[in-house]
This record gives C-alpha cells, sequence and structure tokens, in this order.
C-alpha cells in the first residue's frame, strides 16, 4: 500500500460530513417510538398519549418501583429471581448455543462428508416449522423427560432455537477465511482440534459476536414457553413478568413500558460489550500473510 | 468477559441444584389465575387470611399472564401438572367441560349455589351441571368525568348533546370491537344463539342490521371516534377529552387519580330501548385430574368466594362481587361504583358458554368494521358474518379407514430404504463415511438437541394433520384437512378469506420486508464499518435500540402513530399539506403500516449480520481498487458484494423464513384489517388451532402446506442466486 503523507480526507469531520447528514435525522427517526415508550414508562398511568411530544411532561418512577418491587405472599424478592432466572438462561442458551454452533458449522464448512448437504439442509429446514404444529408435542416431550419445570429444559429449547441460525451464519464466515493458514498448521503437526480452536475461532470473532447476541436474544424475549413449562412463580423470566401487565381486558401501558425498558438494558449493554468483536475481527493482513 | 462466563457457569450451577423441598405443612392445594394489580392483591389477601386461620393447608397462589393461561392449563391439565383450581371467565365452561379440562364444581356448605344470582349460576351451567363457582361480574357500564358533568344524561341522545357541549368528543368506546358493540346489539333485539339461547348461531336478524347502521351514523356524525382501542380511550378520558366512556371495571384502574369520576348503567337508547351489554362471570374452577380432596378445595372456595372474601374483594380489588349476601354489606352497599356496576350486570346479557361462541368473534368484528369504514352496508355484513360463522362452524370430514394410508407408508418407507441403501452401495458412502469420522463428532452435539426438541415433536405434531378434532376427540380422516385447504372453495379467489389471496399477501410481506430490512442493514453498515468514522460506535448502539426492546409495546406505540385522528404519522404528513390518511382502511395503507413497524424493528439485526460479515473482506483488496481509479460504486459491486455473499446469504434466507411466519406485528398493528387482507398464512393457522374450535388437525395441515410453500420458497431463492453467483 502505499503510504500517504497527508491526512486522510475522510477521517475528519469535514470529510465525512454527508455520512453524519444521512445517520443523524435516520437515528432521530428510529428513537422517536422509543421516547415513547420511555416518556410512558416514566409517566403515570401511562399510555401513548395524543401528543406529538415524545419527552415526558411528569416524571415519576412509580412503574419501575412497582415492577422492581414484586414481592410474592411470603415476601419472596420475585424482580430479583425473575432477573436471576432471566441472565441465567438466555447466559447458558448463549454458550451451549455457541459452543454447539461452532462444532457443527465448523464440521460444514470444512470437512466433505456423506450427508454434509443434507445436514445443512435439514437444519434450514427446521426454521420453516410453524411453532403452531410443535406447541403440545413438545410439551409432552418435556414432560416425558422430566425437563418440566427446569432451567435446563427451558435452555435447549432455546438453544436448539437459536443453533440453525448460527451454524448458517458461522459457517458462511468460515468459508471465507483462507485455509493457507489451516494447511500450513497440518504441517506444522496441529490437529483438526487445535486449528478449530486456535485459528479458526478466534478469526471468527465478527460472526461469533452476531451470533451471541442473536442467541441471547432468543431467550432474552421468549414468554409462552417460559410461562408454559414453568410451575412455580420464582421459576418465571422476565419476559413472563412483562407478559403479565397484558390483561384480558386491559394493558398497564406504563408498567408494560418501564419493564421494556429494563429489559432492554443488559441487551444494550451486551451489545456495547460485543461491539468490539464486530469491527476488528479478522485482520485480513496478517491472514493473508 | 472470561470473568463474566465464569460467573454464568457458577450461576448455572447454583441453578441447576435440586432445590430443597419445602416443608410440607398442610395439604397443597394450587391456585392459578391471570389477575394482576389490585385485583391480585385481594385475591392473595383472601388466601394469606385464610392460611393464617387454617394452617392445615397451603396454598400454591399462580399468577400467569392471561396470554399464555390457555395454552398452559390445556397443555398441563391432561398431564397431571395442572393446578387444582383455577380463576377463569365463565364462557370457556362447555368448551372445557367438554375436553376434560375442568370438573364439576365444589360448592362449600355455607355457600350453596341459591346464594349466588341465578344468572351467575346459569352462566356456568352446561348439560344440567354447574362446573364453577362463581366469583365476580365484568361487564361494561357508563363512567363520567365529574369535573365535566355533574349528572347522568337521560337517554343516549342527551347524553351526546351534553358530551358535545362539554368536551370536544361527545362519547367514546371501543367501536370496531363486538364485545363492546354487543351493547348496541343487544338493544335492538339481537340474540347471538336466537332469543331462547338455544338455537344455532344467527347474525342475519334485524339485532345485527339495525345495531351496524345505528353505529355507522353515530360515527358519521362525528359523535364517537372511529379508531380507538383501550389505550386510545383511557387517553381521552384521562385528558378531559371526552367526558363520557362505556367501558369495564377494569377501567378503574386506568383512570389517573386527579380525575374525578362516577359510573352508571349504560343509558337507553330513546325509542329502541336500553344498551345492554355483555356479562362475564369470573369464576373458580375445579380442574380435572385435581388431586386435593374435596375438603381442602372446599376451603378455599368458601375463603374466596364466601363473604369475608367477598367483601375485601370487593373493596381491595374493586370487584364486582357475585355472591349475593356481600352486597347488603355496607362497604359495598354504600359504594355507588360498585352498586352501579351491580345494577348493571341485572341488565346485562350473560356471554353465550356455548363452544360455538368462540368462532362468532372474528366474522362480527370483521363485518362491524366493514360497515364502519364504510366499505360494507349492514345488510351485507350481516349475512357476511353469518357466512363466515357456518365457514367455521362447518362440521369436520367424514372419518376414513386409516389402513390404505398405512400400507402407503409401509411401501414409501421400504422404498426410501432400499434406495438409500442402493445409493450408499453404489458411491460407497460408508468407505467414505468412515474416513470422516472427525465431522460426525463435531456434529453429533447439535444434532442430538435438534433431533429430539424440534424433529419429533414435528413429526408428531405433522401426523396431527391428518386427524379432524373436536370436542377432544380424534378421527382420521387422511388427506381431506389438505383438500379443504387447497381447493378453498368457500370463497373465491379474490375474497381475503382465500388461501390464495392470502398466500398472495404472505408473499408480498416477506419480498417486502426482507428487501427493505437487507437494503438499510447493508447501506447502515457500509456506513459504519470504517474504523475512522467518528461516532461509529454511538450510532451502532443507538441503531440497534428498536431490536432490544420488546415488539409487543413498539408495535402497539406504531399502531397509535398511525392513527387517523390522533397519530403522528398523520400529524406529520399534514405539515406538508396532505389530507389525513385513513390507514386501516385501505388495503394498501394497512399493508404499508405493517411493513413500516416491521422494517422498524427488522433493520438492526440485519446491520448488525452485514457489520459481521463486512470483516471478512479484506480491506487492502478495496483499497487496491480504490487505488486503481475503481468507484465506489465499482469497488461495492464487484468487491464487496461478492464476497459478503456467502456470509450473508443464510441471514436473508433465514429472515424470509422468520418473516413467512411472523404474523403477530400484522396481528398488533393492522389487526388483519380491512377485512382481513393483511393477514398472512400462519395467522390462518394459529386461529384454527386456538380461536376457531381448536380445530388441531386442520391447523396442522395448515402449516404443513406453509412449511412446504417456504421449502420450495428457499430452493427457488438458492437456485437464483447461484446462478446470479460469479463462477
Amino acid at each position: 500500500m502505499t503510504p500517504t503523507k497527508h491526512v486522510d480526507r475522510r477521517t475528519t469531520w469535514r470529510g465525512q460530513w454527508w455520512r453524519h447528514a444521512v445517520l443523524i435525522p435516520l437515528t432521530m427517526a428510529t428513537l422517536y417510538p422509543v421516547l415513547w415508550v420511555l416518556k410512558m414508562a416514566l409517566t403515570p398511568k401511562g399510555t401513548p398519549d395524543l401528543s406529538a411530544n415524545p419527552f415526558p411532561t411528569q416524571v415519576t418512577f412509580a412503574n419501575f418501583e412497582a415492577l422492581i418491587g414484586t414481592t410474592d405472599i411470603h415476601g419472596a424478592w420475585l424482580f430479583g429471581h425473575w432477573l436471576f432466572n432471566s441472565l441465567v438462561i438466555a447466559g447458558a442458551t448463549t454458550v451451549v448455543g455457541i459452543a454447539l454452533s461452532c462444532t457443527a458449522a465448523y464440521a460444514f464448512s470444512r470437512f466433505d462428508f456423506p450427508g454434509r448437504e443434507l445436514g445443512m439442509n435439514a437444519f434450514l429446514v427446521t426454521q420453516m416449522f410453524p411453532g403452531v404444529v410443535m406447541a403440545i408435542p413438545l410439551y409432552i416431550l418435556m414432560d416425558a423427560t422430566g425437563l418440566l419445570n427446569s432451567i435446563t429444559g427451558l435452555v435447549l429449547c432455546y438453544s436448539t432455537t437459536a443453533i440453525p441460525f448460527c451454524v448458517w451464519m458461522l459457517k458462511g464466515y468460515f468459508d471465507t477465511i483462507p485455509r493457507d493458514l489451516e494447511e500450513a498448521a497440518t504441517i506444522d503437526g496441529a490437529s483438526q482440534w487445535t486449528i478449530f480452536t486456535v485459528i479458526v475461532l478466534p478469526l471468527s470473532r465478527p460472526a461469533i459476536a452476531v451470533t451471541a447476541l442473536f442467541s441471547f436474544m432468543t431467550a432474552w424475549n421468549e414468554f409462552i414457553l417460559a410461562a408454559t413449562f414453568m410451575g412455580d412463580e420464582k421459576a418465571f423470566t422476565l419476559p413472563v413478568a412483562l407478559q403479565r401487565f397484558v390483561g384480558d381486558y386491559s394493558t398497564d401501558w406504563g408498567a408494560f413500558a418501564a419493564g421494556a425498558i429494563l429489559v432492554s438494558i443488559p441487551v444494550m449493554a451486551l451489545f456495547f460489550a460485543l461491539q468490539k468483536n464486530l469491527v476488528e475481527g479478522l485482520t485480513a493482513g496478517s491472514v493473508k500473510g | 468477559m472470561p470473568a463474566l462466563l465464569r460467573l454464568l457457569a457458577v450461576a448455572f450451577c447454583v441453578a441447576l441444584l435440586p432445590r430443597p423441598a419445602v416443608a410440607q405443612d398442610g395439604e397443597v392445594v394450587k391456585l392459578w389465575h391471570a389477575y394482576r394489580g389490585q385485583e391480585q392483591s385481594a385475591l392473595e389477601a383472601n388466601i394469606l387470611w385464610l392460611q393464617q386461620r387454617d394452617p392445615a393447608i397451603r396454598v400454591d397462589i399462580l399468577a400467569v399472564p392471561s396470554e399464555a393461561f390457555r395454552q398452559k392449563l390445556t397443555s398441563a391439565v391432561p398431564h397431571d401438572n395442572g393446578p387444582d383450581l383455577f380463576i377463569a371467565p365463565h364462557e370457556a365452561a362447555a368448551e372445557w367441560a367438554g375436553t376434560n379440562i375442568i370438573a364439576p364444581a365444589i360448592f362449600p356448605a355455607a355457600l350453596p349455589p341459591s346464594t349466588f344470582p341465578e344468572t351467575a349460576i346459569d352462566a356456568v351451567t352446561y348439560d344440567d351441571r354447574v362446573w364453577a363457582v362463581p366469583l365476580a361480574f365484568k361487564s361494561l357500564a357508563l363512567f363520567y368525568n365529574r369535573a365535566l358533568v355533574d349528572r347522568v344524561p337521560a337517554d343516549l341522545e342527551a347524553m351526546a348533546l351534553r358530551g358535545a357541549e362539554v368536551a370536544e368528543i361527545p362519547f367514546a368506546y371501543e367501536v370496531g370491537n363486538f364485545y363492546h358493540h354487543a351493547a348496541f346489539f343487544h338493544a335492538f333485539g339481537g340474540r347471538i344463539f336466537g332469543d331462547d339461547g338455544r338455537g344455532p348461531v344467527n347474525l342475519e336478524t334485524a339485532g345485527t342490521r339495525d345495531s351496524f347502521g345505528f353505529v355507522k351514523d353515530l360515527v358519521d356524525a362525528g359523535v364517537v371516534p372511529p379508531e380507538a382501542d383501550g389505550a386510545l380511550i383511557a387517553n381521552l378520558f384521562n385528558t378531559g377529552k371526552t367526558a363520557f366512556v362505556f367501558n369495564g371495571p377494569w377501567f378503574m384502574g386506568e383512570i389517573r387519580p386527579s380525575v374525578d369520576y362516577g359510573v352508571a348503567p349504560l343509558p337507553t337508547i330513546p325509542g329502541v330501548g336500553p344498551l345492554q351489554p355483555f356479562l362475564t362471570v369470573e369464576s373458580l374452577y375445579r380442574a380435572a385430574r385435581s388431586k386435593a380432596s374435596d375438603k381442602a378445595v372446599a376451603k378455599v372456595v368458601a375463603a374466596v368466594a364466601g363473604l369475608e372474601g367477598s367483601v375485601v374483594r370487593a373493596t381491595v380489588g374493586r370487584q364486582v362481587v357475585a355472591y349475593r349476601p356481600a352486597h347488603e354489606d355496607p362497604r359495598i352497599a354504600r359504594d355507588p361504583t360498585l352498586a352501579a356496576f351491580v345494577k348493571q350486570a341485572a341488565a346485562a346479557v350473560p356471554m353465550p358458554n356455548r363452544p360455538e361462541m368462540s368462532a362468532v368473534w372474528e366474522p362480527a368484528n370483521r363485518s362491524l368494521r366493514a360497515v364502519i369504514r364504510g366499505s360494507s352496508v349492514p345488510g351485507v355484513a350481516a349475512a357476511r358474518a353469518q357466512q363466515e360463522v357456518g365457514f367455521y362452524l362447518r362440521p369436520p370430514p367424514a372419518p376414513t379407514s386409516p389402513g390404505p394410508y398405512l400400507v402407503l407408508l409401509a411401501v414409501l418407507l421400504l422404498g426410501g430404504a432400499m434406495g438409500t441403501l442402493h445409493l450408499a452401495r453404489r458411491s460407497n458412502v460408508v468407505a467414505r463415511a468412515r474416513k470422516s469420522r472427525h465431522a460426525y463428532l463435531y456434529l453429533l452435539p447439535a444434532s442430538l438437541g435438534m433431533v429430539l426438541v424440534v424433529f419429533v415433536p414435528f413429526l408428531v405434531g405433522s401426523a396431527v394433520s391428518l386427524f379432524a378434532h373436536k370436542g377432544g376427540e380424534f378421527t382420521f380422516v387422511g388427506l381431506k384437512n389438505f383438500v379443504r385447504i387447497l381447493q378453498a372453495s368457500d370463497y373465491p379467489v379474490t375474497d381475503p378469506m382465500s388461501f390464495w389471496f392470502t398466500l398472495v399477501v404472505t408473499v408480498m410481506w416477506t419480498l417486502g420486508n426482507v428487501a427493505l430490512h437487507t437494503g438499510i442493514g447493508l447501506g447502515l453498515a457500509l456506513l459504519l464499518r470504517d474504523p475512522w468514522m467518528k461516532l461509529k460506535g454511538v450510532y451502532r448502539v443507538l441503531l440497534i435500540v428498536p431490536w432490544a426492546v420488546p415488539n409487543y409495546i413498539t408495535a402497539l406505540i406504531w399502531k397509535g402513530m398511525f392513527n387517523r385522528q390522533f397519530g403522528a404519522v398523520n400529524g406529520v404528513l399534514d405539515v406538508f399539506g396532505v389530507e389525513p390518511v385513513s390507514w386501516f382502511s385501505n388495503f394498501f395503507t394497512a399493508f404499508a403500516a405493517n411493513l413500516t413497524t416491521n422494517t422498524w424493528l427488522g433493520f438492526p439485526f440485519m446491520m448488525v449480520v452485514t457489520l459481521g460479515a463486512l470483516q471478512a473482506i479484506p480491506r487492502d483488496l478495496t483499497e487496491a481498487a480504490e487505488v486503481d481509479g475503481a468507484s465506489a460504486w465499482e469497488r461495492f459491486r464487484h468487491i464487496t458484494l461478492p464476497l459478503l455473499r456467502p456470509a450473508l446469504l443464510p441471514a436473508v434466507i433465514l429472515g424470509s423464513v422468520w418473516t413467512f411466519n411472523m404474523f403477530n406485528i400484522i396481528y398488533l398493528v393492522s389487526g388483519g384489517e380491512p377485512g382481513g387482507s393483511t393477514e398472512i398464512l400462519i395467522s390462518e393457522a394459529y386461529k384454527w388451532a386456538f380461536t376457531r374450535q381448536a380445530q388441531y388437525g386442520y391447523a396442522s395441515a395448515y402449516s404443513l402446506l406453509i412449511f412446504g410453500i417456504l421449502i420450495l420458497y428457499t430452493l427457488l431463492t438458492k437456485k437464483v442466486t447461484e446462478a446470479g453467483a460469479p463462477a
């Protein structure tokens, strides 16, 4: 590459003003509905009101306090249980989902074996099963295997929901990693497993970050299965608690909005933590050697 | 990161440890409910009170989200995981009695059925048996703002006039919701199952036509707002934009403390008669297969439904309790709000508890809305509603002998096995498979999970498509469910109810969404990928917010933004001098509203995926091209896009598959309006399974067809993209 002496224009505010001119209005339009959620959360008996102003005119934290302070009739702090369960379940789903998908995707990307195409397609096909056929058989299965009322059961369901996308995403990414490095390592006597863990995985950080976020979200926002499989209030997750504000006849939108904000914060934090992997993944130069 | 992982691992192990058994200090009675807020507090107070008096009983109380309640109940009870008692509206009594979800009620000796109003006992009686203990009444009544009006007007006409004088909107209720409309339907003499309540569903009556016409006139005269949902009505009332609202007891919890309100029975239509809303009796059911003793159950029933329990539920929970002796208690009798609801309950029409009732809502709502937006006239709409009810209630296909199907299955299995064996021998599969043992090891864990949790339930679930389900019994009907769907002979092809019409809408929905998601996501990722881009981290985090916030609430906000009278979208259009658009009255605008909402929800995911995928493209390639004088477009077209393809294609294919089956946004935003035309195929499958008489077989056949279409779609996409890919 030719080293440039003068400052690259694109790196200055002036050189990139048009990007900001596109992004600023777009970001504002994107955030407009979210500001409404915030406004509803901060307004007593909050409902979307009839103005176009998305900023709260009066502020109360009552909606947040009510949710965070939820206890059961024996005084146990339910919100703490829900948050803990949600974090454990979504965290475990992410770990299990990624571990299983990375190995499977590696097999699809690097080995040629009978049934490879079929297997790939089988993973894809699972995403096409409409949930409506599966709900009752899945319940029977969980009941029969003793996984009802257990975190393990939910983690199993969620990670298998997330795996197909993760496998396809990772396989697509693995395919773009040049094989020269692995071939060199093989000549040096490295085992397949070493190549996988020491070379391929670290190079795939961007794709792993995407799949981690995806797996986490799959588990983090689900409530129907969690409400159906769990038989104890202390075993519920945050989305179940959130959905409790939706009644047969009416919905407590203020409380729901407060809960929605609380639920979004960990997701944003996770994305913030992961995003450096999204941008500085594969340093192409070193691979091309 | 490792620290976080370690923490999670520890937490996970702790969570997996068996929980120490709670000391058994009495017989356990499990009670499920969907109450929240004050009603929940009141119920919990009932239970605590019982446990203080009677330590021999321990009540395990579980609050379930109402949206998951039915599914949880109907899954759990047949597998002995159900509750002993649960609280639900009376309407489902017949259906649950027929499907063995409930057992006949236990009335404690102190409160025999005769201590409840006759209407309440009638409501929970089916097949001459009483199936539940009545707890509370729910019906609409009139709420008025005392700061604006000092007394209740004499009738509906006077109310409309007075309302127009004191506020912007004369009065408000959920015009397009048949549950709310029923007050008018009954006033005009309409009865869903005929006058004696024992006939078949009949909506093609003067009651339907006259009430539809009457309400249409109200809307046209600007007396009631045409597009009003619960949130909007609460808002109009809380902000003093209307002085009169028809709503139920739950509305008390939505009124701001600063608003001084009164409640009265619904007014009379001059020359027609009093408005008569539906009456729902919330009841305490005994679940079938309950293990608790009758004695313990009776004690819990007495504590909740009896005098002390009723007074607590009325004063703390603001419930209109059913137990009659409680009405004389001064704490209830002197409460004007509760007294007004009690009076209204006596003049209301109990919701029919016949199983056929569940098939009425959808057609009645659709026809009502068609009249209100002016695309149908009352006579035609009533006939159409009746025809649709007939469609949902038609008898299942005749049973078929499974013999030929079993033979066919055996032949197919045998043929498949022989074919595979033949292929395997020819292509030397065994040897090759043995050589790639490693690959199978890598695949094993994921595959095991998939087979267990996905394939097995799917096979079981799809086998159901060969059966018809009615009243808890499955009969084998072969492929007749599929034939019925595909023939689609009940409606012309251009009718929104036809399978083929819905298929076209579904394909439009999928293509539109995927194109917009991918386009916007890719564009943003390209803008935000460069390391020298300023504020890139801030933009990125802000732009994924739509993905992070639960869509149940953001979809509601979008729906509000598309409201004709009050929405922000029309507000913006107004600035540019565009006439307000009635978004949900026209197929294309309603579709556009759904599409906009889902685009907003979906682009962040594609942005994140593309950002990840872009990292696979070596930067020096594009830089070299730049040095060679390639334009930005040429670099994108010939370097970035081809290299992006392998990593992006799975997201695009899977995105289409998910969108194809994503009905909740449509349900929340347009609700299928106008006339069910914006529904997609999967919503039909859900409705057949859950709201139209639990026709699981038909729903499963629907799902399998969707599955088939998706496989075809994917094959096609892959063909097209492979053909377009550079060799």
